[in-house]
């Protein structure tokens, strides 16, 4: 923060600008990082950016509570916003409520769907991923640089080709069933895209692991190898200094890889509808987006909005706070 | 055997094999999508022989005779440019107000910047479509919508690479810069902007490419065919039997993202040259992602 004292007049456009001011006053701003400026200096960096997430980030979530605390059109069945808090009203809660826990809720399976597949899914992401991540960052040696372009392959291919690929494979008379037949493991062709909770998850390991290879190959990366050294010198075996000193070390790395496997899991609905677009296997993501697509539903979809926020608040917020405390420390 | 169990450098054949195993998982199902955009046939499962029928031959189907293939690519394209071009000096200038303004209300923005960045992207995507119909009428549905939103959704990348490599800069040369009467603006121009440039292009590289892929703020975003962007068309059609022409489509996708990372690749290891080799090798490229 600058200091509040007098500015020195704004640099001229093009000039030299002015020197340092000389002086006591000098030397009390000098020693602090960014008294030359006027106060207004750096916010002014900020500005537009702020405004920008103010507009089209915070508002845009204000309007969803407006929705989902709003009224219907008499005629329409419309959702109809209401933009002061004092006059909302609960009743799309109400409803969606009775839709998950009431007698016949038609949405509360696909709740408990949501959780059982998002875990499975993030726990095999984490296994699959770990011993990957832990091979490049320890024995890959010269051949770092050629894994690691591998690992993030994935990134740059669309979400969207991958699950292409997939379906193309997966297909009744695909390479899958294919391969499985010949190989005398299946008598008939598999059904594997006519809502199979085993392709979905397996679907979305294969959507989001990037992520998890990545944020464990960075957590490990950052374990000291001298602290490893140590422990071997000391007698551990490979087991025993696996257990004892890699794996407390990259807890971190561990907790982090699981919330950004996670998070885009809870929002996915494209995975489904792609590897089984049956109601059998639908997500809180497919209720969201079918409650978008189906006319008058936009209060049930703004409802379903600020549950699924309140329901990720905690790790959201507990990613973040890691996050910006971790890059503290890189700082000092 | 026992000794080779108990070898202590005895090499890691097992995690070797998984690791190889990993990487075949996770490419060949995409190489074999790609492989059959070549097919001559219609089938995506059982080759017929090599052809560019998907590509240009064939005079209905492929993409680039289907009018709506085609609109989709550009569109693509169209949207990746212009995020790019709005979100990453929107971005740089907002991770120095924010690195350099330090005070309750910058940690707020941060906060909501890095919010951003983790929320599932279908929450944002909900919030600004209800905004576009609500409340923001005069912003039609279509590429405006799609330009406002996607900005938003990238604003971070810049934000956060940037002032990862603020943090690593420090402010020594701007302060020596000043001391030797440079006015702030100025030392801001000579001294930080050329030293944050791999960021800055790091981060450019990274939003276009994301854009390209993007799907779900996209799609709630478009107004009609017109504005439905690749990755839309291949989950419009993927399951509703779609030729090769949708595999041929969604390898220029994969090449487009393919050529402008390694270009950008290329030109952060030539910005950054004389620094650390580690810097400037695949890891110091890998670790501003």
């Amino acid at each position: 923060m600058a200091t509040t004292q007098a500015p020195p007049p704004a640099p001229a456009p093009g000039e030299a600008g002015p020197k340092p001011p000389h002086g006591r006053g000098a030397r009390r701003a000098s020693a602090r990082a960014g008294a030359w400026q006027p106060r207004w200096f750096w916010p002014s960096f900020a500005l537009p950016g702020m405004v920008w997430l103010v507009v089209l980030f915070l508002l845009p979530f204000y309007v969803v509570l407006a929705i989902a605390f709003g009224a219907i059109d008499p005629l329409f069945r419309t959702p109809v916003p209401v933009w002061n808090p004092v006059e909302w009203n609960p009743f799309q809660f109400q409803l969606l409520f009775d839709r998950i826990f009431g007698p016949g809720g038609f949405l509360g399976p696909a709740f408990v769907r949501t959780f059982a597949y998002v875990a499975a899914a993030s726990a095999l992401c984490l296994v699959v991923a770990y011993p990957v991540a832990y091979y490049v960052t320890r024995y890959a040696g010269r051949r770092k640089g050629v894994l690691l372009v591998a690992l993030l392959a994935p990134f740059w291919v669309s979400y969207m080709m991958r699950m292409l690929a997939w379906v193309n494979l997966l297909e009744s008379d695909g390479m899958v069933n294919r391969l499985l037949l010949g190989a005398g493991i299946l008598r008939e062709p598999f059904p594997w895209l006519a809502g199979q909770p085993v392709t979905v998850t397996l679907g979305l390991v294969y959507g989001y692991i990037p992520y998890m290879v990545l944020a464990l190959y960075a957590g490990l990366n950052g374990v000291d190898q001298r602290l490893l050294e140590a422990a071997r010198d000391l007698g551990a075996s490979r087991r025993r200094t696996f257990l004892l000193v890699t794996l407390p070390l990259s807890r971190q790395a561990i907790l982090a890889g699981l919330v950004v496997t996670s998070l885009p899991m809870f929002g996915d609905y494209f995975t489904n509808d792609l590897l089984s677009g049956s109601p059998r296997t639908s997500m809180v993501g497919n209720l969201v987006n079918d409650a978008i697509a189906s006319p008058g539903q936009g209060g049930q979809a703004a409802a379903l909005v600020l549950i699924m926020i309140v329901l990720l608040a905690v790790p959201i917020v507990a990613y973040i706070r890691a996050t910006s405390r971790a890059s503290r420390e890189v700082g000092r | 055997m026992r000794r080779w169990l108990t070898d202590p450098w005895r090499k890691p054949r097992l995690l070797e094999a998984l690791v190889w195993g990993y990487l075949a998982w996770s490419v060949l199902p995409v190489a074999i999508a790609v492989w059959f955009s070549f097919n001559s046939g219609r089938s995506r499962s059982s080759w017929q022989g090599f052809s560019l029928r998907w590509y240009w031959q064939d005079p209905v189907l492929s993409v680039w005779h289907d009018p709506d293939l085609q609109r989709a690519l550009l569109h693509s394209l169209r949207l990746a440019v212009l995020t790019t071009l709005v979100a990453v000096p929107l971005g740089v200038a907002f991770a120095i107000g924010l690195d350099r303004w330090r005070g309750r209300l910058a940690a707020g923005f941060n906060f909501q910047m890095l919010l951003s960045f983790v929320l599932p992207e279908i929450l944002l995507a909900v919030a600004l479509l209800f905004l576009f119909t609500n409340l923001l009428k005069a912003v039609q549905l279509g590429t405006w919508a799609q330009l406002l939103g996607l900005v938003t959704f990238q604003l971070s990348y810049p934000v956060i690479i940037c002032r990862a490599r603020m943090l690593s800069i420090g402010r020594e040369y701007e302060e020596a810069a000043m001391d030797l009467g440079a006015s702030p603006t100025r030392a801001l121009r000579h001294v930080l902007l050329p030293l944050l440039s791999p960021a800055i292009f790091a981060s450019a590289v990274l939003v276009f490419a994301d854009v390209i892929d993007d799907f779900v703020l996209v799609r709630y975003l478009s107004a009609d065919a017109a504005s439905e962007p690749m990755s839309v068309k291949i989950y419009n059609t993927a399951r509703a039997s779609p030729t090769p022409a949708l595999n041929a489509l969604a390898t220029i996708m994969l090449f487009s993202s393919l050529v402008a990372i390694a270009l950008g690749f290329f030109v952060y290891r030539r910005l950054t040259r004389g620094e650390r080799s580690q810097e400037s090798t695949v890891e110091g490229f890998a670790a501003q992602i």
